[in-house]
């Protein structure tokens, strides 16, 4: 074992001493070509990281108590079956996943505590988590201050970019700009009412929809009304919402409030069959929860839905129901977490090793083609080129894809003319 | 009246050289960094702790919304931090460079007026201490001038409680919403985050702590602290003996409240982070379960309830992160139905009569029983 492991330690210094830089990228390939399975880890860890002879340890770190435990326990089943997945197929540099799983309750300094001792204590490789910004606000000193590396899944606002995240959701512009194109297109749509939770990602969301409406589709926004998160009163803007008639109602409301949102859209009487409303803050995660008959008609913008139809997502939801039981959905954001550990796992191999610095270089460029949404790769800014759809929901809760991108949409996440 | 002459009674004394040498001396030996900078977060709760003993524990005076005090001192350290963080340096990627990230976020393009005074840091330490403390005045004023008392008390600083974290969260281009003030980052030039910073602002934080014991101690052992448990015991024969109830109920109010706002700025500079979820009603609570856990008649016995409670919240989230709320809860349940004096009441009952004995053993009969008796307020 070790006699191997230094064959695969001199054969790259050799080829250095040789080659020079030029020959670099080969190192990877060349001990798990030639040599031993895994390289050793003295070469492949030089800071100290929690890397033996057979094990590389990540953390896990959501929510499964609390208020967003609802909207994350996808994602840790998605984390939890891709480790899964990775280890079967013998894991990342000879070297299977071990996870320790840390629960930030749904409150965002403990997010920032459990992060410190994920990196401090426990020196994992790399932390798939978080999943409101808040939480990611309150994580990202801890990952920048102690250099860990971050894979954040959700679709989040953007204004945002470190050497130690990677953003596996879309970031605002990249979710909402195509759908706003093709409902003006398609529906004629000239007025909008934009409707969302009150906290920083539903305003920066709809500023950058505003100013895309007004101008780039020329159109006009007749309503901007937020609520307190939780908040299940919504009459007064239903109201609104009949006084103005808009073309398009444009929702970003988020968690438990959306179960009120759309029962009172439909008791007073708003069929959204003929009324479109355009969200995207509703996945298959929340129609279970809303009801598919209070939502059928509307339509959802966002990267992935259940029922895409490609090769990769059908080997990926039958193992996902195989692992958390029939009845799962996946949404949007429990897909972007099961990209987490395959893109680091991928970026791994690329860089040779899992040290953090070299991660963050080797990033830019990772494409993962098993993606259950089809293909991703990774943008200098750490953020997903990706395809945006939208889809009509349907009385099964599930989602009908109805448009999608023709191209990898790129992501930008400060967004010129849209600030 | 039997006024104790000295400061600490031989119990007391105990309690005060325990914490000092495990506070002191053996948690900096023995933990860790990382380990140590969560022990400073869990001492800010005890501030809150020591303010809840004078205020319910000896004055009888329920406040379900310390979390408010808490927050005020808090967000008054952050924002001085935050301005600091915030230089135009560091935000040049802003559409307005100079402000704190939240506010460019929701398209404020200069700094409050509000805001301003909070460039210096004078004025922010008065604040800390000023702003809650006035706060604290008001509300005291408005409730115990009009008699208002026991559970409506209760109940009104529960509702103080939500609505600051409605102000709060509603106002975001101010105060940074419900994500807070974060990425805290230096205290006039000099780093927070760095190990020896988290060592020395632990050390800062004891010796505070220690100072507020000492305050606390000697309202306790002057005429005021006799006067406050014979309003808790007997409100209207204070109010016939001539006494003016409301305005000792206000003093205590509001000393609780400073101490709280203590706590709360030690929170902001230790953990770099400060945000609603301290300030609502959920950890206005806690807090008051901390002071109960730990012996509410007792100043060391509620700084070990907030210390306890915190690490267990720590480790048990730790070890068993989708079952540890349930086992936190049954923690509660158990110490309130087992040891309603917490678990100062579980020493006084069980640890120190022994230690009594083995001093009356070595030494002959001193005079130590009369000083033990003093301290037992009676419990109800």
């Amino acid at each position: 074992m070790s006699d191997e492991a230094n064959k695969g330690l001199l054969s790259p210094l050799r080829r250095k001493l040789l080659m020079g830089m030029a020959a670099v990228p080969a190192i990877t390939m060349l001990p798990r070509a030639s040599f031993a399975q895994a390289p050793a880890t003295s070469a492949v860890n030089t800071t100290g990281l929690a890397v033996t002879d057979t094990e590389v340890t990540v953390g896990i770190l959501h929510s499964a108590t609390g208020t967003m435990a609802i909207s994350e326990t996808g994602s840790i089943e998605a984390e939890k079956l891709a480790i899964e997945q990775i280890n079967a197929m013998g894991g990342v540099l000879g070297r299977k996943i071990k996870f320790i799983q840390e629960d930030g309750a749904s409150d965002w300094p403990t997010f920032a505590e459990k992060a410190k001792k994920l990196l401090v204590n426990d020196k994992v490789a790399a932390i798939m988590g978080c999943w409101t910004s808040a939480s990611r606000k309150a994580v990202l000193p801890v990952m920048e201050q102690y250099n860990g590396m971050l894979y954040y899944p959700t679709f989040y606002e953007g204004l945002e970019q470190s050497k130690n995240v990677i953003y596996t959701g879309q970031e605002a512009t990249q979710q909402i700009l195509a759908g706003l194109n093709w409902i003006a297109k398609e529906k004629g749509a000239k007025t909008f009412f934009f409707i969302g939770s009150d906290y920083i990602w539903p305003r920066t969301s709809n500023k950058i929809a505003r100013k895309h409406v007004e101008n780039v589709l020329k159109g006009k926004v007749v309503g901007e009304e937020y609520y307190a998160l939780g908040s299940t009163q919504f009459n007064s803007v239903i109201n609104k919402i009949k006084l103005t008639k808009p073309d398009v109602i444009f929702t970003d409301v988020v968690g438990g409030s959306n179960v009120a949102f759309y029962k009172q859209l439909k008791a007073a009487g708003i069929d959204l069959a003929k009324q479109p409303l355009l969200t995207i803050s509703v996945t298959e995660d929340e129609i279970d929860g809303i009801g598919g008959e209070n939502i059928a008609g509307a339509y959802a913008c966002m990267k992935y839905f259940q029922s895409l139809d490609n090769a990769n997502n059908k080997t990926f939801v039958p193992a996902f129901k195989k692992m958390w039981g029939e009845k799962t959905v996946i949404g949007d954001v429990t897909q972007a977490a099961y990209l987490g550990p395959w893109l680091w796992k991928l970026t791994v191999e690329k860089a040779g090793s899992f040290d953090v610095d070299k991660i963050a270089a080797a990033s830019p460029g990772v494409e993962f083609k098993g993606a259950p949404e089809g293909y991703v790769r990774i943008h200098e800014n750490h953020h997903l080129w990706s395809k945006t759809r939208v889809g009509r929901a349907k009385l099964d809760g599930q989602f009908e894809l109805i448009y999608e991108t023709a191209d990898l949409v790129e992501p930008d996440p400060f967004p010129k003319g849209y600030q | 009246m039997i006024i104790n002459s000295r400061f600490f009674n031989r119990s007391e004394l105990m309690g005060f050289i325990a914490l000092a040498a495990v506070l002191f001396v053996i948690l900096p030996l023995t933990l860790d960094v990382f380990r140590l900078n969560l022990v400073a977060k869990y001492l800010t709760y005890a501030f809150v702790a020591i303010g809840l003993v004078l205020c319910w524990g000896y004055g009888g005076i329920l406040s379900l919304g310390q979390g408010v005090f808490f927050g005020l001192g808090g967000y008054c350290m952050a924002m001085f931090l935050k301005l600091e963080a915030s230089s135009v340096e560091n935000t040049k990627i802003q559409s307005t460079p100079g402000i704190p990230d939240f506010m460019d976020w929701n398209q404020i393009t200069s700094l409050p007026l509000f805001w301003q005074p909070f460039h210096s840091l004078t004025f922010t330490v008065l604040a800390i201490i000023l702003v809650p403390g006035l706060f604290a005045l008001i509300i005291g004023t408005a409730m115990f001038k009009r008699r208002v008392g026991g559970t409506y008390f209760a109940i009104i600083t529960q509702a103080v409680a939500a609505i600051l974290t409605i102000l709060i969260v509603g106002q975001q281009g101010y105060t940074g919403g419900i994500n807070g003030m974060t990425d805290l980052r230096t205290l006039k030039g000099w780093d927070i985050r760095p190990d020896h910073a988290k060592i020395i602002l632990y050390f800062v934080e004891v010796v505070l702590l220690f100072a507020c014991i000492g305050i606390a101690q000697f309202i306790r052992l002057t005429k005021l602290g006799r006067i406050l448990v014979a309003m808790r015991e007997q409100e209207d024969r204070v109010r016939f003996s001539g006494y003016s109830v409301a305005n000792f109920k206000i003093f205590a109010f509001c000393m609780a409240a400073i101490f709280a706002a203590i706590g709360g700025a030690m929170f902001a500079l230790n953990v770099g982070f400060m945000s609603p979820s301290f300030v609502g009603i959920v950890p206005s609570i806690e807090m008051v379960i901390y002071t109960a856990v730990g012996g509410r008649m007792s100043i060391f016995g509620a700084i070990w309830g907030a210390i306890l409670v915190n690490f267990a919240k720590t480790s048990l989230s730790e070890s068993f992160p989708q079952l540890w709320l349930f086992g936190l809860g049954a923690l509660f349940i158990a110490v309130v139905l087992a040891f309603p004096n917490g678990l100062s009441g579980l020493w006084a009952d069980y640890v120190q009569p022994r230690i009594d004995r083995l001093f009356a053993s070595r030494k002959a009969k001193t005079s130590w029983s009369e000083n033990s008796v003093a301290d037992g307020a009676p419990a109800e």
